[in-house]
């Protein structure tokens, strides 16, 4: 096991009473901000105070963000029209060649996939589990269950998933969890799950939906409890059966909210750095763009790419952002 | 699928007075879907646990064992379950080290959001200014916004303020805490915005007007009335960016990835994934390790928890 230098001496003498230093005078900091800032806000005249109160309590939180957020995310666009150096302007020239090159084209098809299949599938399950499990009386059980990977970390996650995955020589017994299977119970060749570029994508996505069905179906689950009863005993009592009861009644009525799950989950399809970065690194055609950006700034050590990297992933995202714009201020309208 | 199942079961109608084959009838088929969709659940949840199950089982057998036979056949007597693989991780590796920094980084992390999104939501929710809405339906934008776009001309913000993980604060402190903190407080402020403006906002307006009237400013309005009412909503946020910063990869790779006295536990486990080589079995360990505190918290408050993501399904 490669054995760091652990200096103690310095987590003990200074980190922790950092630590418990931070937890009471962070709280201490910004408690004295505001009641601070409100002791001079009431100096001011009467008829200014009411316009500039408001900027002392939002004032933060504008700092922040436009800090790290807008600042570079302005930045980066600009960054990703000039050459590797920052200094001579190139157009379009980072994009043209980061599409012409060959390998972008895996990168973009593993994102489609990603984006396909993710959301699709995550849907599909915790869909089946929300309404399959609102008929058993251990339903509680069932969902922490299936809801409990949420709260791991996907580094965790794929960690669990190796010792799914894994490949031994036919000759030897397999260990992990799907080879035995296939080999015991199917009679069939073990497969090298990660490193086929047949089905390694497909394993990886799987990690995914297996961590994120848990979030849909608590969603999913709670907009099915939201549809009134007798709405459903009534069509069964005029004798419709279970599967139209679904179809017809509960699917339509959860639509919206398997709408808004649906655009979630494609944020975190174009998103998906982590289970790629730890399992492949991005080997055996299985790179995303969160990823390949990460090892362009990093390893390549190329602003120009890794900005014009961002700058695709978050034209991807621009659809479901201007959804969710729309979602909100049609909510909005509503109130 | 064998919910869907429901089709009748034929009944021997003979000498039954008129009405009972029917209930029976129903009652059987009842019972027979029912199997059917126990089957089913209980099937899919055991698929579902299944692969943590392998891993928590392999983390407590002997050496290699786990190399040369699977998970399963440990099941069968004679039981060798040993703690020495926790021992080893918790004893000479650099995870005890990444346990402490992940502490580090997720409190500071988690307070410093949660309190400045407080006051932006209460401004949101309950004061009137120029933009308000503009502003607001901004951060609503900035939800989808991918974290990669900051990460450049960040870095460069933080080499020149000494923000570096290599540095050294006055006082000890690493630098790269301090990275961290800020990047998470700006990450986590737009969605932590979002699911406080959204609960304060329907708050009962009487309770405030009657509290003005009696003479009290926003900031008694805010500590003694809206803070206590919306335990709710502020321990469901506080949950999730704990979770979020606790389990987040990227970030920390970003900012202090480089430096290891930094560095918390997701980039430490997903260094010995990479160089462990065959002692792999002490990354189960590890792995475990990294679990016990989000998995003590989801728990123990995922009522919170639940409420939160219900609260605010949007984040990106």
């Amino acid at each position: 096991m490669p054995v760091l230098q652990v200096d103690w001496e310095t987590l003990v003498s200074v980190n922790l009473p950092t630590l418990l230093l931070v937890i009471v005078a962070v709280p201490l900091a910004l408690v004295g901000y505001i009641v601070g800032a409100d002791v001079l806000v009431r100096r001011l005249p009467k008829r200014s105070q009411a316009s500039v109160r408001p900027w002392v309590w939002v004032g933060p939180a504008i700092l922040f963000v436009g800090v790290i957020l807008v600042y570079p995310m302005v930045g980066t666009i600009v960054r990703s029209f000039f050459d590797r150096h920052g200094s001579t302007f190139v157009g379009l020239g980072n994009f043209t060649r980061l599409l012409t090159d060959g390998g972008i084209l895996i990168v973009l098809r593993n994102n489609l996939l990603w984006l396909l299949l993710y959301p699709g599938l995550v849907l599909i399950f915790g869909l089946l589990l929300a309404v399959l499990a609102d008929r058993v009386r251990y339903e509680k059980s069932v969902k922490t269950l299936i809801f409990m990977p949420m709260a791991i970390s996907f580094v965790a996650m794929a960690i669990i998933w190796q010792f799914v995955y894994y490949y031994k020589d036919p000759s030897e017994p397999q260990t992990g969890t799907l080879n035995a299977i296939l080999v015991n119970v199917f009679h069939g060749q073990p497969i090298t799950w990660i490193q086929d570029p047949r089905f390694n994508n497909f394993a990886l996505i799987l990690i995914g939906v297996w961590g994120g069905t848990g979030f849909a179906m608590v969603i999913l689950s709670a907009a099915l409890k939201g549809i009134p009863g007798e709405l459903l005993e009534a069509a069964r009592v005029d004798g419709a059966n279970e599967l139209t009861v679904f179809r017809r009644i509960i699917l339509p009525l959860m639509m919206p909210t398997i709408v808004v799950v649906g655009t979630t989950m494609v944020i975190f399809a174009l998103k998906a750095f982590d289970v790629v970065y730890v399992m492949t690194a991005g080997n055996y055609n299985t790179d995303i763009l969160a990823r390949r950006m990460y090892s362009e700034l990093y390893s390549a050590g190329n602003n120009a790419n890794a900005s014009a990297l961002a700058v695709i992933l978050l034209l991807a995202v621009v659809p479901v952002l201007i959804f969710n714009l729309r979602q909100f201020r049609a909510v909005e309208s509503r109130r | 699928m064998s919910v869907a199942v429901t089709t009748p079961v034929p009944t021997p109608t003979t000498s039954a007075p008129a009405r009972r084959p029917k209930l029976r009838r129903q009652r059987l088929s009842a019972r027979v879907s029912s199997a059917g969709l126990n089957v089913a659940v209980v099937a899919l949840t055991l698929a579902w646990i299944v692969p943590t199950l392998g891993l928590l089982i392999n983390s407590f057998r002997a050496g290699g064992a786990f190399n040369t036979s699977g998970w399963w056949t440990a099941l069968a007597p004679p039981f060798n379950f040993t703690l020495d693989s926790y021992r080893a991780v918790l004893g000479a590796s650099d995870l005890a080290p990444s346990f402490f920094n992940s502490f580090m980084i997720t409190i500071p992390a988690t307070l410093i959001p949660t309190a400045i999104a407080a006051f932006a939501a209460y401004a949101f929710a309950w004061m009137k200014f120029w933009g308000r809405n503009w502003i607001f339906l901004a951060l609503v934008g900035l939800l989808a916004v991918p974290l990669q776009l900051t990460f450049i001309p960040l870095l460069t913000l933080a080499v020149k303020l000494g923000l570096n993980s290599g540095n050294t604060l006055p006082g000890g402190l690493n630098a790269g805490f301090l990275a961290v903190w800020i990047a998470h407080t700006g990450y986590g402020l737009p969605f932590a915005i979002y699911l406080l403006a959204n609960f304060f906002r329907v708050l009962p307006t009487d309770l405030f007007e009657s509290a003005e009237i009696d003479g009290a400013g926003p900031v008694t309005v805010f500590f003694r009335l809206v803070l206590p009412l919306s335990v709710p909503a502020l321990a469901s946020l506080v949950i999730f960016q704990f979770l979020w910063v606790w389990n987040d990869l990227l970030v920390a790779l970003i900012y202090v990835g480089g430096t290891p006295e930094v560095a918390p536990l997701t980039v430490t486990l997903t260094n010995l994934v990479g160089s462990l080589g065959q002692h792999r079995e002490y990354l189960t360990a590890a792995a475990f390790v990294s679990m016990a505190v989000p998995l003590i918290v989801f728990f123990t408050l995922q009522r919170y928890f639940v409420r939160g993501i219900l609260a605010g399904s949007v984040k990106g």
